[in-house]
C-alpha cells in the first residue's frame, strides 16, 4: 500500500499503543534550550529518573541571550540563572551543549540543521513550537510542552496521537521579490490560524521542489502558525546536498546507506492524503500582516480589510487588531510608519536570508529615526556572514550587526520594542506583546520587505524600493 | 503513580472573551525567565490585566465578583502560539481547574491535559449563554461532568465535549503519561536498536 512519509516515520518509531489509545512514539532526536528544560530536569530529579539517551539529546541557548553584551554573568540575573541551569543539567547528564563560547550556539532550529543533526526519516521533539522547522528535511518534528520534555528525557518517547495529513501543493515559479515567507503567510491567510488543527502539513509541488533547503525551512517553521503542529517536505537531492559534510551527518560508506534509507522515507507517489489543497505560485505577492495573528495578512498593495468584508467569526479579532495596530480599515498598509526593523529569527535568520538582503541594500541607508538590527540565527551564520563581507554591507547601510539569538522575536532578552513602536519583522508571530512591549506592534514580512521598511521608514513594496524585477 | 481520577470539576466561572487568545497573552514571555513554575500564577494574563487597570477598567480575573473562580470560559483557538507549558501552569497556579472554549490549540490542549486541567469544547452560543448566567450571578456553581459530556449550572445543562483520548486519560487517572511511558522502556530500547541513526 502506498504510504505518506508520516505513515512510514510513524511506523518505524512506534513503540506501542498506550492504554488511552495514543502511541508511545520514539523520539530519535531531542533538542533542548534554556526556557522549557529546567523545570523538566527538576521534575526528573523529583521522580528520581535519569536521561535515558543523553547521546540523542542536544542543547543550545537562544531565547534569553543578549545579542550585544554577551559576556557572562549577564546583567539580567534571571537570564544568568537560566543559562547556568542548562549548563549544569547538560554536564550532569552528559548532553552535548552548543554553549555560548563554542562558536556553534544559536537558535535551536537553526543549529540542528546546521550541525546535520536534523535528518530525514527521523522524529524530533523540542520544547518549542517552531520545532516544525525541522520538517523541511523530511523529519517529523513536534513542539512539546515541558512535561513532555520530561517524558522524552526520561523515556526518549512521548504519548501522542497520529495526525491526519493535508497535502499542500504550490506549483509554478514565484515572481521576483516574492519569497518562501510570502508563501507560508499566504497559506495561513487562506487556511486560517487554526485550519491545521489535527493535521500535519505535507508541502510539495514544483515551487517546493525548486526551493532551497533554507526556503523550505521558512515555510515549515510557520506551520504551527497555521495550527499544524507538524509540517514537512519530502527529502530529495536538495536535502541530501545540504546535509552532506555537516558535522553530525553520516560519513563515508554510511552516507550512501543513509541516503538510500532517506529516499525510501519520502511519500509514495500514490499515497492517500486526508486532504489535498493546491495553490499557484503566480497568485502570491509580497505579503504583510495587519493584525495580531499571522493569518491577518494582505498583499502589500491591498488595503487593510473593512470588518464588513470579513466573515462573521473573524470580526471581533479584527476589531481588536485594528485598535491595537492603530490601523484604519479600508486604508492601504503601504506607507505605515515604521520605528524598528528586525531581520532575524528561526524563520528568516539564516545565511541565505542575509545574503538576499545584502544583495539589494548596497547603496541604501537606513532611514534616520529607524532602529534596524540584523541578528544572525547562529554563531555559524554570523561567522560566515562576516567572512563573506555581509556584516560590513549591513553596517555600512546603517543596520546594527548583532550576536546570535532569538533577539527581538520575543521579549525575553534585552532586545524589545518600547511603548507602541511598530516593528517590521522577519519573525513569525505578531501577537500582542510578543516583542516585549504590551502595546508594541508587529508587522510580519519577508526579509527583503524588512529592509525596504528600514530604508524608507515605512511599510513599502521592496520590489519598488530595490528595483526587483 | 496513582493519580486522581478526574470525572467532574465544580467551581465558579470567569469569562475572558476573545478568539485566538495566544500563550503570549496568557503568560507574557518576560515572565518565563524562571527555572521553576512556582509563582507563575500571579502573572496569568499580566499584560491584559495591567492594560485594563491603566484604562480604568477591570480585567475579569481581577474583578472582585469573580475572585476564586476556577472555571475559565473563552472563545475559539484558545491557547494558540507557543508550546510554553508556562501558560497552562500559570492558569493552574492562578486557581483555574478547567477551561471551556469553542476550540483549543493542540499543544495547549495537551499540556493542560497533562496537568489534569480539562479543556472542554462547547458551542459558541452555549458559551455565551453560560457567560451571561455568570455575569448575572457570579456565585453560581458550574459543574463540568466529563463522563456525561455536559456542563450544568442552576438547573440547566449544556453539551460539553472532551475528545475521547483526553476524557479517557482524565477519568482513569492516567492524564500524566509518564508512568505508562516508563513501563515501555525495554520496548523503547529494542525499537531504538532497529533505527540506524539511533544505534550509531
Ligand atoms: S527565534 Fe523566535 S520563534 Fe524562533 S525559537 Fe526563538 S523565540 Fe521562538
Amino acid at each position: 500500500m502506498s504510504k505518506t512519509l508520516l505513515d512510514k516515520v510513524w511506523e518505524a518509531h512506534t513503540v506501542r499503543t498506550l492504554p488511552n489509545g495514543s502511541t508511545q512514539l520514539l523520539i530519535g532526536t531531542h533538542l533542548i534550550h534554556e526556557v522549557t528544560s529546567p523545570q523538566a530536569f527538576g521534575m526528573l530529579r523529583d521522580l528520581g529518573l535519569k536521561v535515558l539517551f543523553p547521546s540523542r539529546t542536544f542543547a543550545t541557548v537562544d531565547h534569553i541571550v543578549p545579542t550585544d553584551e554577551r559576556d557572562e554573568p549577564f546583567s539580567d540575573s534571571l537570564a544568568d540563572a537560566m543559562i547556568k541551569a542548562l549548563r549544569e543539567n547538560c554536564a550532569q547528564s552528559g548532553i552535548k551543549f552548543f554553549d555560548l563560547p563554542s562558536g556553534q550556539q544559536g537558535i535551536v532550529h537553526i543549529v540542528g540543521p546546521e550541525q546535520g543533526i536534523t535528518q530525514p526519516g527521523t522524529t524530533i521533539a523540542c520544547g518549542d513550537s517552531h520545532t516544525s522547522t525541522h520538517g523541511a528535511f523530511g523529519a517529523i518534528a513536534f513542539g512539546i510542552g515541558t512535561s513532555q520534555v520530561r517524558d522524552v528525557l526520561a523515556t526518549q518517547t512521548m504519548a501522542i496521537r497520529k495526525p491526519k495529513v493535508r497535502r499542500i501543493n504550490v506549483d509554478g515559479s514565484l515572481a521576483p521579490g516574492v519569497y518562501s515567507k510570502d508563501v507560508i503567510l499566504h497559506i495561513i491567510r487562506k487556511l486560517g490560524v487554526n485550519g491545521g488543527l489535527g493535521f500535519a502539513y505535507e508541502y510539495g509541488g514544483s515551487t517546493f521542489d525548486a526551493f532551497t533547503q533554507e526556503e523550505r525551512m521558512t515555510v515549515c517553521n510557520m506551520s504551527i502558525e497555521g495550527g499544524a503542529r507538524v509540517g514537512y517536505v519530502n527529502p530529495d537531492e536538495t536535502t541530501f546536498a545540504y546535509l552532506k559534510g555537516r558535522p553530525y551527518a553520516p560519513k563515508g560508506a554510511q552516507w550512501e546507506a543513509a541516503v538510500a534509507r532517506w529516499k525510501a522515507t519520502a511519500s509514495d507517489p500514490g499515497a492517500a492524503y486526508d486532504e489535498v489543497i493546491s495553490y499557484k505560485a503566480s497568485e502570491i505577492a509580497p505579503t504583510v500582516t495587519w493584525g495580531i495573528n499571522p493569518g491577518q495578512a494582505i498583499f502589500i498593495d491591498e488595503k487593510v480589510p473593512r470588518l464588513s468584508e470579513l466573515p462573521d467569526k473573524d470580526r471581533a479579532t479584527a476589531e481588536e487588531a485594528l485598535v491595537h495596530m492603530q490601523l484604519k480599515a479600508g486604508e492601504p498598509i503601504k506607507g505605515t510608519k515604521v520605528d524598528v526593523a528586525f531581520l532575524g529569527s528561526c524563520t528568516n535568520g539564516r545565511l541565505s536570508d542575509l545574503t538576499e538582503v545584502a544583495k539589494h541594500i548596497r547603496g541604501h541607508k537606513v532611514r534616520r529615526g529607524v532602529k534596524a538590527i540584523v541578528v544572525p540565527g547562529s554563531q555559524g551564520v554570523a561567522a560566515l556572514a562576516e567572512r563573506m563581507g555581509l556584516a560590513a554591507i549591513f553596517q555600512e547601510a546603517g543596520f546594527e550587526w548583532r550576536g546570535a539569538g532569538c533577539s527581538m522575536c520575543l521579549g525575553m532578552n534585552p532586545d524589545k520594542l518600547v511603548g507602541d513602536q511598530l516593528c517590521a519583522s522577519s519573525s513569525n508571530r505578531n501577537f500582542k506583546g510578543r516583542q516585549g512591549s504590551p502595546t508594541g506592534r508587529t508587522v510580519l514580512m519577508s526579509p527583503l520587505m524588512v529592509a525596504a521598511a528600514a530604508v524608507t521608514g515605512e511599510i513599502s513594496d521592496a520590489r519598488e524600493i530595490f528595483h526587483v524585477a | 503513580m496513582a493519580l486522581e481520577k478526574i470525572t467532574q470539576v465544580t467551581g465558579r466561572g470567569v469569562y475572558v472573551p476573545g478568539d485566538d487568545i495566544d500563550t503570549d497573552r496568557i503568560i507574557p514571555a518576560r515572565f518565563m525567565k524562571c527555572v521553576t513554575f512556582d509563582g507563575l500564577g500571579e502573572f496569568a494574563f499580566a499584560d491584559a490585566r495591567a492594560a485594563a487597570a491603566a484604562e480604568g477598567t477591570v480585567h475579569p480575573l481581577d474583578d472582585p465578583r469573580f475572585v476564586g473562580a476556577s472555571v475559565l470560559l473563552s472563545g475559539s483557538n484558545f491557547g494558540c502560539g507557543s508550546s510554553r507549558e508556562h501558560a497552562p501552569q500559570a492558569l493552574y497556579r492562578f486557581g483555574i481547574r478547567a477551561v471551556l472554549a469553542e476550540s483549543f490549540a493542540e499543544i495547549f490542549f495537551g499540556n493542560s491535559t497533562t496537568l489534569g486541567m480539562p479543556c472542554v469544547v462547547m458551542r459558541p452560543e452555549d458559551l455565551r449563554a453560560l457567560a451571561g448566567i455568570i455575569a448575572s450571578d457570579p456565585a453560581a456553581l458550574l459543574t463540568i461532568d466529563l463522563l456525561e459530556s455536559k456542563v450544568s449550572i442552576a438547573d440547566m445543562d449544556f453539551p460539553a465535549i472532551l475528545p475521547d483520548h483526553a476524557k479517557e486519560a482524565l477519568v482513569t487517572g492516567r492524564w500524566d503519561a509518564i508512568a505508562d511511558l516508563l513501563e515501555g522502556v525495554d520496548a523503547v530500547r529494542d525499537r531504538a536498536a532497529q533505527l540506524p541513526y539511533m544505534a550509531a
